[in-house]
């Protein structure tokens, strides 16, 4: 196995790597980078109730993206099989160092299993970093009209004003629940 | 963001397309380790360059991309203009400061932004899922609160 394929890429690889991905879906199909928007596509072909912003032929609107995040599931699948054992990201010392003062004390994974398992799911900690989390990501994301995706590299490649204002509060917000609630909920 | 292409279905030529681009997105989101909730707090913590780097870059690519294809006036697969819609700017744009902070407050939480959540359940952290339903429910919420919100 190419050791490219089983080693962590370091930024100035992986940044274009990402970019990348706006002209190809502009390319093939005129398509707008945008993951998010596929959790309201799945809204309106699983349950969309009485709501009139979940009716719409999310086929014809929504089929080749979610055909795109399938993919992305796979390919996450492929890039974990070629790796044996389990990953530890190298995160710098400090943030090491500030987790473990909050009391994380297993760094192997891709997140904290104390919080992401499901035998920790239904516990304080659990219910507010998955299933609080997700709610907030879902609805702030659809409210704002887009995710780090949509917003924070096509919006802001594409030099929208709305974009900055955008991911300016996905930052205000993330800075928030660091450094403010962080303390608080550990 | 979607919008309806003007081609009333996609071949599944095409669909099969977007899934290797799909698949490829999956493997840099895992490689580059982005969909780490630890990197996100590294990040939120101004601790380390590699996901300003990452998120620096990516836009620095897609900008020039985009530029080149709105000059050039280059054509996609099936011969139609490539048209990248504006975000409607509102009076006090509410609906991308408050909804931008929202999201930035589960993200610092689940540590993932949508495509990274779909990601780690391709990495067998298969409690995301229930990470992904959650999303699902803010997002239904959101839909039925529409006409309520400011924007």
């Amino acid at each position: 196995m190419p050791e490219f394929l089983t080693q962590p890429w370091p930024w100035y690889v992986a940044g274009p790597a990402i970019g990348i991905v706006v002209p190809a879906l502009l390319l093939i199909g005129g398509k707008q980078f945008g993951v998010s928007e596929n959790l309201r596509h799945l809204c309106a072909a699983t349950f969309p109730g009485d709501v009139p912003f979940l009716k719409y032929d999310w086929k014809k609107a929504g089929l080749w993206n979610l055909v795109f995040v399938l993919g992305s599931i796979v390919g996450a699948f492929l890039a974990s099989s070629v790796v044996s054992g389990p990953v530890t990201v190298d995160i710098s010392a400090a943030t090491r160092a500030d987790l473990a003062a909050l009391g994380i004390a297993d760094f192997t994974g891709l997140a904290p299993t104390e919080i992401f398992s499901f035998s920790n799911l239904v516990s304080f900690k659990g219910l507010v970093f998955i299933v609080l989390g997700g709610f907030l990501v879902g609805f702030g994301a659809r409210w704002a009209g887009g995710c780090t995706s949509g917003h924070a590299i096509s919006g802001l490649a594409d030099m929208q004003a709305p974009s900055l204002v955008a991911v300016l509060g996905f930052f205000a917000g993330g800075l928030i629940v660091t450094h403010l609630l962080y303390p608080l909920l550990f | 963001m979607a919008t309806p292409s003007p081609s009333e279905r996609i071949p599944v030529k095409r669909l099969g397309l977007y899934l290797l681009l799909g698949v490829y997105f999956g493997i840099v989101l895992t490689r580059s380790e982005v969909i780490s909730w630890f990197r996100i707090q590294e990040m939120f913590r101004f601790q380390a360059f590699h996901m300003y780097g990452i998120i620096g870059l990516a836009i620095v690519v897609a900008a020039i991309s985009v530029a080149v294809i709105k000059r050039r006036k280059v054509r996609d697969l099936d011969g139609e203009p490539i048209v990248i819609p504006p975000k409607d700017m509102t009076p006090l744009a509410t609906r991308y400061w408050a909804g931008g902070t929202i999201f930035g407050l589960g993200w610092a939480l689940t540590g993932a932004c949508p495509g990274p959540m779909f990601a780690l359940v391709g990495n067998g952290l298969l409690v995301m899922t229930v990470g992904i339903v959650a999303a699902m429910a803010g997002t239904w919420t959101y839909s039925a609160l529409r006409p309520r919100l400011p924007h």
